[in-house]
C-alpha cells in the first residue's frame, strides 16, 4: 500500500509530469512579457498564442475566444459578472436577472450575490435529492428580464453531472437575452468540453484540477458575448483580461488539456472501477448512504453521508491513517462548514456534517482504494463504537 | 490551539515532552467579529507554530454548538437582567465538552489547553484542579463545572509557569506568538459594545430607574446596560455613590441605592457541581466570583454560601467558584 492515499482530486490534482516540463523554460530562458516587440518577447508571444490555439482546439472554440485568468474563480466571477454588467450597460439601465443553481461553487453564488448588489436581483434554481437541477423550476424563474444563467456541468461536491444541454434549450427559449454561463471546473477531467460544454456562451475552466499548474484557469467568450472586464489596464486578452499573461501557466494549462484529452477515455473507464471498487466497499459498511444519484456522477467521485459520525472527526481519524478525502467546502479559516450543495438537496445540517467525498484522478491508484478499503470501514466503526458519544455531554450542566 | 503564546507553549512543551501530538483550533464563531479566539489570523497562528513543532493541526468548526451553548444563553442571560460567564459555559461545553469528546473518540490519551491551572491526581485516585504557579494569570476559575470524568483526560501544561516564563519559553523556541498580546474581550463580542450586541439580538428591555425607597428617578433605556455593582453610566446624579443593587427584567426596574445597600451575607447558587466531593459544611471556602477577582471567605451549607463578613451582592448569573486552599473544589451559578 502507499504510504497516503490521496482521494482529494476534486480539490486539486498533482501536476503531470508533461505539464512541468512543458512549463520549466518559460520558468528560465523564454521569460519575455509576450506583449513587447522584440525578439525576446516575440518568443514568449510565440509560445503564448500556440498554447491558446491548443486550449482553444481543446476547449471547442476559436482562439479569440480564449480568456486567460488567474484560476477558476477568477473565470467565473469575470463570466457572471462581466456579463451581467456588459448587460446592464448595454441598455442603460439597471440590473437583470441573474439565474443562478443552488449548487453553485461559491465563486459564482458570490459573484451573482455582487450582481445583485449592485441593483440586480437573483433568482435561485432548486435542485432536486438526486442532486441534480430541478429543470422545471429553471423554467419558471426564466423570462426576458434574465440577462445571465449559470449552472455548473459537474457539481463540485458530489460529483454529479448537470443537464447543461437542456438547461439551455430552456434558456434559449425562454430567456432570449440571456447569456449562459457554465462552470466546467471539475468536468474537464472526465468529460470532453468540446461537446459538454457546447451549449453554453461562457466556459470556466482551472488547470489544476486535470493535472496542470494552480492559478491558471480560462474564460471561453464566444464571439458575440458582451462581457465587461473585471481587472483593467494594459488591455491584454482583448481587453478582458489586463495583465502581463502568464506564459508558463498558458502553456501548462495547454499541455494538461492535451494529455487530458489523450487520456480521458482510458482515464474515465480505469479510475471509474477503482471508483466503483471504493463504492461497492463502503456500501457493505451499515449506515453508509450514496449522495444523490450516483450513476450521474462523474468517474473519480464518491460521496457518502456516515450516518452517526461527524465528517469533521472522521477526516482526522483518516488522515492519521493516510487517507486524504475531504468534507464540504472549506472556509478561510479551513474548518468545513455544512454545504449549501447538500442542505440545497434537501439534507438536514447534522446530515449535511456527516458527508464525505472521495475523489479519485489522474494519479489514483488500485493501492490507493485498498489503503482506503482497509482504514474507512475500521475508523467509522471505532467512532461509532467510542465510548462517549460526540455530543452526548452537551446537555449536561454543571 | 487558540493561536495565542500560551496555548502554543503547551504544545510546545508536550511535544518536548515525547508525547504524539496533535494540535486543534476550535472554529467557534462565524459572526462579524473577527477578534478573540477564532479569527482566521489566529487560526494561521496556530497552524503556523504546529507546522513548527511537526505536529499535524486541524481546525473543527463548532459554530453551531458555540451558538447554541454560549452566545444564545449569554444574550437570553443579560436579557434576563443576568450577568453570564461566556467562557466558564464555553469551557464546559465546548473545550472540555465536544473537544475532548471528539478527542477520546479518536482515541486520544488526553485533552491539552494554555490554560492558567494545574491537575494533580493525588494518590486516592482523585483528580484535583489547583490554581496556577502564577496567581495573577490563574484561569482556574474558567474551569468550573470539570468533574472526575472531564478532569482525568485534561492537562494544562503551562500551569506550573508564570506567564513571564512561557513567553520566554515561546522566545527560545522562535514560536511566533511569543509576544502576542492577550485577548480581553468576550471573544464574539470583540471590541463591540456587549449592549448593543445583546440588545440587537435580544431587543432592547426599556424601563425605570428606582431608589430603594421604590421612589422613580429616571427612565433607562434597555436592562442590558445595567448589572448589579455597577456605579458608572447610571444616567442619575444623585450628589452621592449610588450602585445598581437590582435588576428586575420582567417589570424593566433598576434599582439603585448606597454602597451598604449592596452588602450581602449570603448567596444561593443553582446548579451546583463538585470536582470531587462536597466540602464540609463547616469548612472555610475561598469564594470568588469573577474571573480575576479576590476570594472572601465563605462556608457551603446546602445550595447557599454563607459569607463570613458581608460581601458586595453577587449578580444574578455570575458563576461562583468556591476554593479550600489552591483547590478548585466546585461552583454553581448565583441565582
Amino acid at each position: 500500500m502507499t504510504e497516503v492515499a490521496y482521494l482529494d482530486h476534486a480539490a486539486t490534482t498533482p501536476a503531470r509530469p508533461e505539464v512541468r516540463a512543458a512549463m520549466a523554460p518559460f520558468l528560465d530562458e523564454v521569460y519575455g512579457n509576450p506583449s513587447g516587440i522584440h525578439a525576446v518577447a516575440r518568443r514568449a508571444k510565440t509560445a503564448l498564442e500556440e498554447a491558446r490555439e491548443e486550449i482553444a482546439e481543446h476547449l471547442g472554440c476559436a482562439p479569440g475566444e480564449v480568456v486567460l485568468t488567474g484560476g477558476g474563480t477568477e473565470a467565473d466571477n469575470l463570466g457572471v459578472r462581466g456579463a451581467a454588467r456588459a448587460a446592464r450597460s448595454g441598455t442603460g439601465g439597471t440590473g437583470g436577472t441573474v439565474v443562478v443553481s443552488a449548487i453553485e461553487h461559491k465563486a459564482v453564488a458570490e459573484a451573482a450575490a455582487r450582481v445583485a448588489r449592485a441593483g440586480g436581483t437573483v433568482r435561485t434554481v432548486r435542485v432536486g435529492a438526486d442532486g441534480v437541477i430541478d429543470l422545471d423550476h429553471l423554467g419558471a424563474v426564466l423570462d426576458d428580464t434574465v440577462v445571465v444563467v449559470s449552472v455548473m456541468c459537474v457539481n463540485n461536491e458530489t460529483g454529479i453531472v448537470q443537464p447543461l444541454a437542456a438547461v439551455a434549450e430552456r434558456v434559449r427559449a425562454q430567456a432570449p437575452r440571456a447569456v449562459l454561463h457554465t462552470d466546467a471546473v471539475q468536468a474537464v477531467a472526465w468529460l470532453d468540453p468540446v461537446v459538454t460544454t457546447a451549449p453554453a456562451d461562457l466556459v470556466a475552466v482551472s488547470a489544476h484540477k486535470f493535472g496542470g499548474p494552480k492559478g491558471v484557469g480560462a474564460l471561453v467568450v464566444r464571439d458575440g458575448t458582451g462581457l465587461e472586464p473585471d481587472l483593467v489596464g494594459g488591455g491584454q486578452e482583448r481587453g478582458r483580461r489586463s495583465g502581463t499573461v502568464d506564459v508558463a501557466g498558458a502553456v501548462g494549462l495547454a499541455v494538461a488539456l492535451r494529455v487530458t484529452a489523450a487520456t480521458r477515455p482510458v482515464d474515465v473507464a480505469r479510475i471509474g472501477r477503482m471508483r466503483d471498487r471504493l463504492a461497492a466497499g463502503l456500501a457493505t459498511v451499515p449506515g453508509v448512504v450514496p449522495t444523490g444519484d450516483r450513476a450521474r456522477a462523474v468517474a473519480g467521485s464518491h460521496h457518502v453521508r456516515v450516518e452517526g459520525v461527524e465528517a469533521e472527526t472522521l477526516l482526522v481519524a483518516l488522515d492519521r491513517e493516510g487517507v486524504c478525502a475531504a468534507a464540504g467546502s472549506s472556509c478561510a479559516s479551513g474548518a468545513s462548514a455544512p454545504s449549501h450543495v447538500l442542505t440545497a438537496m434537501g439534507w438536514s445540517r447534522r446530515a449535511a456534517k456527516e458527508a464525505v467525498r472521495f475523489s479519485l484522478g489522474h494519479a489514483s491508484t488500485d493501492a490507493d482504494v485498498d489503503r482506503a478499503l482497509a482504514v474507512v470501514p475500521r475508523a467509522i466503526a471505532r467512532l461509532r463504537g467510542a465510548p462517549v458519544a460526540a455530543g452526548a455531554r452537551a446537555g449536561e450542566s454543571g | 490551539m487558540s493561536g495565542g503564546v500560551d496555548s502554543s507553549v503547551a504544545a510546545a512543551l508536550l511535544v518536548e515532552a515525547g508525547h504524539d501530538v496533535t494540535g486543534v483550533t476550535l472554529r467557534l464563531w462565524g459572526g462579524p467579529s473577527d477578534s478573540g479566539c477564532c479569527s482566521v489570523g489566529d487560526v494561521e497562528d496556530a497552524r503556523r507554530v504546529a507546522a513548527q513543532l511537526g505536529v499535524p493541526h486541524y481546525v473543527f468548526d463548532e459554530a453551531d454548538e458555540f451558538e447554541a451553548h454560549v452566545v444564545e444563553p449569554y444574550a437570553a442571560a443579560h436579557a434576563a437582567g443576568a450577568t453570564p460567564n461566556p467562557c466558564v459555559a464555553c469551557n464546559r461545553h465546548l473545550k472540555f465538552g465536544r473537544l475532548l469528546d471528539r478527542a477520546r473518540t479518536l482515541g486520544v490519551d488526553a485533552l491539552a489547553t494554555g490554560h492558567h491551572a494545574r491537575v494533580r491526581r493525588g494518590d486516592d485516585g482523585v483528580v484535583r484542579l489547583l490554581r496556577a504557579v502564577d496567581a495573577a494569570k490563574d484561569q482556574s476559575y474558567v474551569l468550573v463545572g470539570l468533574t472526575q470524568d472531564r478532569l482525568a483526560s485534561v492537562r494544562f501544561p503551562v500551569g506550573d509557569l508564570t506567564k513571564a516564563e512561557v513567553r520566554a519559553r515561546a522566545a527560545a523556541l522562535g514560536l511566533r506568538t511569543a509576544d502576542k498580546p492577550e485577548s480581553m474581550d468576550v471573544c464574539f463580542v470583540g471590541r463591540a459594545d456587549r449592549v448593543a450586541f445583546v440588545e440587537a439580538r435580544v431587543g432592547a428591555r426599556p424601563g425605570v430607574i428606582v431608589d430603594d425607597t421604590g421612589r422613580e428617578l429616571a427612565a433607562h433605556a434597555g436592562i442590558a446596560r445595567f448589572t448589579v455593582g455597577q456605579r458608572r453610566g447610571l444616567g442619575v446624579a444623585l450628589g452621592e455613590r449610588r450602585y445598581v443593587v437590582d435588576v428586575d427584567a420582567p417589570t424593566g426596574t433598576v434599582t439603585v441605592g448606597p454602597p451598604d445597600a449592596l452588602l450581602r451575607d449570603a448567596v444561593g447558587l443553582r446548579d451546583l457541581v463538585f470536582t470531587h466531593t462536597r466540602p464540609p459544611a463547616d469548612r472555610v471556602l475561598g469564594v470568588q466570583v469573577r474571573a480575576h477577582g479576590r476570594a472572601a471567605p465563605g462556608v457551603l451549607d446546602g445550595d447557599t454560601v454563607r459569607f463570613v463578613a458581608p460581601v458586595a451582592r453577587v449578580a444574578p448569573g455570575q458563576v461562583v467558584a468556591l476554593y479550600d486552599g489552591d483547590e478548585l473544589v466546585g461552583g454553581g451559578d448565583a441565582v
